[in-house]
């Protein structure tokens, strides 16, 4: 009676996880690895082939694209790493009592807004007729309008400040449970503040590295508003040309490809980034 | 660097520069943003032309359309209303579900399942939103040139966009609802059971009251995370366009004060459901 009980029970919760896995992860997820390998002969006939994987290795302009999106990703995400972590130590670690609360929230308040409402903001701020062009002249240090949008630099500083969030709040989790004993243990020790960072607060935080590191990447390397309205038009971005495939050439067979090596990317990158360090999934996200 | 590792003066003026600088560059593309929604000036830039309710309430008869007369960003407005009500909906049931699933339940591939709950977080919204696309479009394009039956859900529309949010924002919700059942206290739930309820009564006189906080706190976070997205919903949207979309093609078009309008009231809704789920947690 108790175990057929347990057995309903565990069929009825299984079902919607199931339906939910299935229909919407695993199998469009294998139906776009099986639309990457036909090749259209003509409008209602499709045979296998690699023709959409060719054209991406042939044409720079997809490699060169994919290859600056990963890099310029990884980029960003150090970056936010080493911005975020000063933060994340003054509010686990210096800040006591109610400052505390606010600069964490204060941290929180930017993702009110979308990351289209973001990018805008900065857009206003940057481009030749924006805030800091105006204030630049006003100041007299330069004598007409400063375009300071449309560049790869201004594509970081907005890629950096929708990740923040991100990499701040699993740093301060796990900074939040460190035992400030063991950080003064080093100091007795005899070791100086960058052996104590090396040897006892890197690896104690590793955990929450690993996963800002996960979601900043992964954000940067997805994202499309950011480097369509802050970049130039020398900086493309991988997720730009899947979707010119699919919107605009009505190209799936290609866009499902270029889809399928940027998913490809991903995985790799999250795959290294726990080897690398000896985390789990598990343990990093859930 | 502790508290009670001493600190040198510099070292202390220096990071404090640091946080100051940290928290304007949080700070200034909003403030910017919400400024120039009150600007009596035709293009959000310097100069200050003073201050106007126009943005908001002009009804176009001096060539300005405020937001509150503006029929295709209201309409827009309503659609991702929509949107995030299915969603929210959706994956919060779908959470509460998994969240008892895993941490209530031992069964074989428990393990291997739960990396399966967590994959949609490490996938890119757009390849979420692409693979949705080529499977379910391109099903119902099959079925029409088969058998010539149409499939219109299954076109580009909203329940894709639903179908496309749902994916990834419900294994948020069952991070959000597990970890609050995982700290429940199940000698509650064996009391009730004791004092004769039956195992449904218990659930919903004991366990569900104690995970109300994280589902209405899972329920905010989706309805945000719904409305504000982007990269999954570009690729499903059909002939009714959410707000993103629409403000993404307006501001191709060139940027005008009425799109800082809309920033503003949508900061100022994400601001007030966020303060709301705050104060339901205490």
């Amino acid at each position: 009676m108790r175990s057929s009980a347990g057995r309903l029970s565990l069929i009825l919760l299984l079902t919607p996880f199931l339906l939910w896995i299935v229909l919407l992860v695993l199998l469009p997820h294998l139906q776009m690895l099986r639309v990457s390998f036909q090749v259209r002969e003509s409008w209602d006939t499709l045979v296998w082939g690699v023709e959409q994987y060719q054209n991406f290795f042939s044409e720079s302009y997809y490699w060169r694209t994919f290859v600056r999106t990963g890099v310029m990703s990884v980029f960003t995400t150090l970056l936010t790493l080493l911005i975020a972590f000063p933060i994340a130590w003054y509010i686990a670690r210096l800040a006591r009592g109610r400052a505390r609360g606010l600069l964490f929230l204060a941290c929180l308040i930017p993702f009110w807004a979308s990351e289209l409402v973001r990018t805008y903001g900065w857009m206003i701020l940057l481009r030749e007729s924006g805030l800091f062009s105006t204030w630049l002249q006003a100041l007299g240090w330069v004598d007409g309008p400063v375009e300071m949008l449309y560049n790869d630099i201004a594509v970081i500083i907005g890629l950096v400040y929708n990740g923040l969030l991100f990499m701040v709040v699993p740093l301060v989790t796990t900074l939040d449970g460190m035992d400030e004993n063991l950080v003064e243990a080093g100091y007795d020790l005899g070791g100086g503040h960058l052996t104590v960072l090396r040897e006892v607060v890197v690896p104690w935080a590793m955990p929450g590295v690993v996963s800002g590191c996960i979601v900043v990447f992964m954000l940067t390397l997805g994202s499309y508003l950011t480097p369509i309205l802050m970049g130039g038009k020398d900086s493309a971005w991988f997720t730009q040309q899947i979707f010119t495939q699919f919107i605009t050439r009505f190209n799936w067979e290609q866009g499902a490809a270029l889809g399928v090596l940027l998913l490809f990317l991903s995985s790799l990158m999250v795959w290294l980034g726990l080897k690398l360090t000896g985390q789990s999934l598990r343990k990093v996200m859930g | 660097m502790i508290r009670s590792v001493p600190r040198s003066r510099l070292f202390d003026g220096l990071y404090l520069t640091y946080l100051v600088f940290f928290f304007v560059y949080l700070a200034l593309p909003l403030l910017v943003t919400a400024a120039f929604a009150f600007n009596d000036a035709p293009f959000p830039s310097l100069p200050w032309k003073g201050f106007t309710l126009d943005w908001y309430l002009a009804d176009g008869t001096e060539g300005r359309t405020g937001l509150f007369h503006d029929d295709a960003l209201l309409s827009a407005l309503w659609v991702s209303t929509k949107i995030a009500f299915w969603v929210t909906l959706v994956s919060v049931a779908l959470g509460c579900v998994n969240a008892v699933l895993f941490e209530r339940l031992e069964f074989r591939g428990k393990e291997f399942l739960y990396l399966l709950m967590l994959l949609p977080l490490v996938i890119p919204g757009v390849i979420l939103g692409v693979s949705i696309l080529v499977f379910y479009s391109g099903m119902a394009n099959d079925v029409s040139r088969l058998w010539g039956l149409e499939l219109d859900v299954f076109r580009p529309g909203l329940t894709l966009v639903v179908m496309g949010q749902v994916t990834f924002i419900t294994t948020l919700a069952t991070l959000v609802i597990a970890a609050r059942l995982r700290k429940f206290d199940r000698q509650l739930e064996e009391a009730a059971l004791n004092l004769g309820a039956t195992p449904l009564v218990a659930w919903f006189t004991v366990t569900l009251p104690w995970l109300m906080p994280s589902i209405l706190g899972a329920a905010a976070m989706a309805f945000l995370m719904s409305f504000e997205n982007f990269n999954t919903t570009v690729m499903l949207t059909g002939s009714d366009t959410p707000l993103t979309v629409a403000l993404f093609n307006r501001l191709r078009e060139g940027s005008t004060p009425v799109l800082n309008a809309v920033a503003l009231f949508l900061m100022l809704v994400s601001a007030l459901l966020a303060v709301t789920t705050l104060r339901q947690k205490r």
